[in-house]
């Protein structure tokens, strides 16, 4: 009972919010609508009895959407993201393709031969999916995690205006180059 | 293994880390009067220093709200509220002796997450007011964020590593014989660098600096400043008990019972925590992340891989 009560609670609201993302008209606003959103299903995850999924959920989305809420506000044409913007471009357009999106998905959800449940959950979810990434998963979470790693490491090299090469010199031997341009310890 | 705690605990506990937090920042305060305006003459004088914050805390209570133009109020208020409500939150997983709140299965997890919720707070906080110093202060925690919280995170996790577990309680019973600050120092001085940088306070305090007029309080007034300011002391409270069952053995100790060595050990830490701020200077953003990401990450990872292969061959 309680948990049906919190199941529905927290989905109504995890929609709701994220339908205000589209209504605000403040970045900052629409993005914790939608990290409103994202705790909402962490917190269905923890009524599923994932606990460590729903906690890295609500983790990792909190520090995604503070981030992105950044660049967000970075990116949008008017200064600091505080005059009145809008999300919704295209309105009539998007509108058509939400349309036939959610109805694709829902004749599916309606149509498709759902399997029968097959053996129980675990006795530990969290080791269990663990052994899964660690064990057959392996090779996936190694790749991933290289080409995660490859592109910070690019993304920095890229961003950054001025290098230890452009402070220190070619061999990095020269004194301690004082001049225009960012970069740590300058 | 921890103990569960009846349901009445959960309302105890806010008033107890407020109180913790009451009591903290009454001794900085008479440490800061000290040294401003020499030693107390008498011990009446030395209560009157220590009550200094809860006086200014009941001015700000009848202080009337300063407003700014074209503010969000909402996005403000709610991260003013959600500072203290995160320190709580994240309270839950603290065991006092051996028994906590709640000693929840990934207890180490839920506890990086609310600290995670707090650290959203502050720029929301900054955000709010519609103002330039107080925004700039908010963005300057979030840079912050960016430089404390991997060492920060990967330094719980070497915790958890050594005793094999999420759980609070398991981390605390796999320190009966030897804590883990001894098989892992390195990682206990990264956890304390960024208890301090968490609560941005001490050495880490640029994002309320005064060189940028308080940055993101400089708007705040009246209760919503009591709840900002009062909730940044109940997170350094909550952090430094933290590294108690994470790395100073919990409720572990001769002769006293448990929840006694809890509250020595915490006041310890936080003894350290207020002395390094009255003996380290500001430390500049940049500085710090260059400094948490050439040093102190490869330190942590390099102190992680000496348990894991300690661990392994137990």
């Amino acid at each position: 009972m309680l948990t049906d009560v919190t199941f529905w609670v927290l989905a109504v609201l995890a929609i709701a919010a994220g339908v205000m993302v589209f209504r605000f008209d403040s970045m900052a606003r629409a993005t914790y609508a939608l990290l409103t959103s994202l705790l909402c299903v962490g917190g269905e995850v923890l009524l599923l009895g994932l606990d460590y999924l729903g906690v890295v959920i609500v983790l990792m989305m909190t520090i995604e959407m503070a981030i992105m809420a950044v660049f967000m506000v970075m990116y949008m044409m008017n200064p600091a993201g505080l005059m009145p913007m809008t999300m919704v471009h295209n309105a009539k357009g998007a509108a058509a393709i939400c349309l036939v999106v959610f109805a694709a998905l829902a004749t599916g959800i309606l149509l498709a031969p759902w399997p029968e449940r097959r053996g129980k959950p675990p006795a530990d979810p969290t080791k269990a999916l663990g052994m899964s990434l660690m064990g057959p998963q392996m090779l996936t979470m190694m790749t991933l995690g290289m080409a995660l790693f490859a592109t910070i490491v690019g993304t920095v090299v890229l961003a950054t205006r001025r290098g230890r090469y452009d402070r220190f010199g070619d061999d990095l031997g020269g004194d301690h180059v004082v001049g225009p341009g960012g970069g740590a310890g300058r | 293994m921890a103990e569960p705690a009846p349901l009445w605990t959960a309302l105890v506990l806010p008033v107890a880390l407020a109180g913790a937090a009451v009591v903290t920042a009454g001794l900085d305060a008479a440490l800061s009067a000290s040294a401003e305006r020499g030693r107390t003459a008498s011990a009446r004088d030395f209560l009157v220093r220590v009550a200094g914050p809860l006086r200014e805390g009941l001015r700000l209570l009848v202080q009337q709200r300063r407003r700014t133009k074209a503010a969000d109020t909402v996005l403000g208020r709610l991260g003013v509220v959600l500072v203290p409500i995160a320190a709580v939150l994240a309270g839950v997983v603290l065991p006092l002796g051996f028994t906590a709140v709640s000693d929840l299965d990934v207890g180490v997890v839920w506890f990086n997450a609310m600290e995670a919720l707090a650290w959203t707070a502050v720029w929301l906080t900054g955000w709010g007011p519609n103002s330039a110093l107080s925004l700039i202060g908010g963005y300057r925690f979030l840079a912050q964020g960016l430089a404390y919280e991997l060492p920060h995170m990967l330094a719980i996790t070497t915790a958890a590593l050594g005793a094999e577990s999420l759980r609070v309680g398991d981390v605390v019973s796999a320190q009966q014989e030897l804590w883990f600050v001894v098989r892992m120092p390195a990682a206990f001085g990264v956890y304390l660098l960024s208890a301090m940088a968490m609560s941005f306070w001490g050495p880490f305090d640029q994002p309320t600096g005064q060189d940028i007029a308080g940055g993101a309080a400089t708007e705040l007034s009246s209760a919503d400043r009591l709840v900002f300011l009062g909730g940044r002391w109940l997170l350094l409270v909550v952090t430094a008990g933290f590294s108690v069952p994470l790395f100073l053995g919990g409720g572990h100790g001769p002769l006293l019972p448990g929840w006694s060595w809890t509250l020595i050990k915490t006041a310890a830490v936080l003894g350290v925590l207020v002395g390094c701020r009255r003996l380290m200077p500001t430390v500049r953003m940049d500085r710090y992340m260059k400094l948490a990401w050439v040093v102190l990450v490869p330190l942590v990872l390099l102190q992680a891989l000496i348990v894991a292969v300690f661990v392994l061959n137990r």
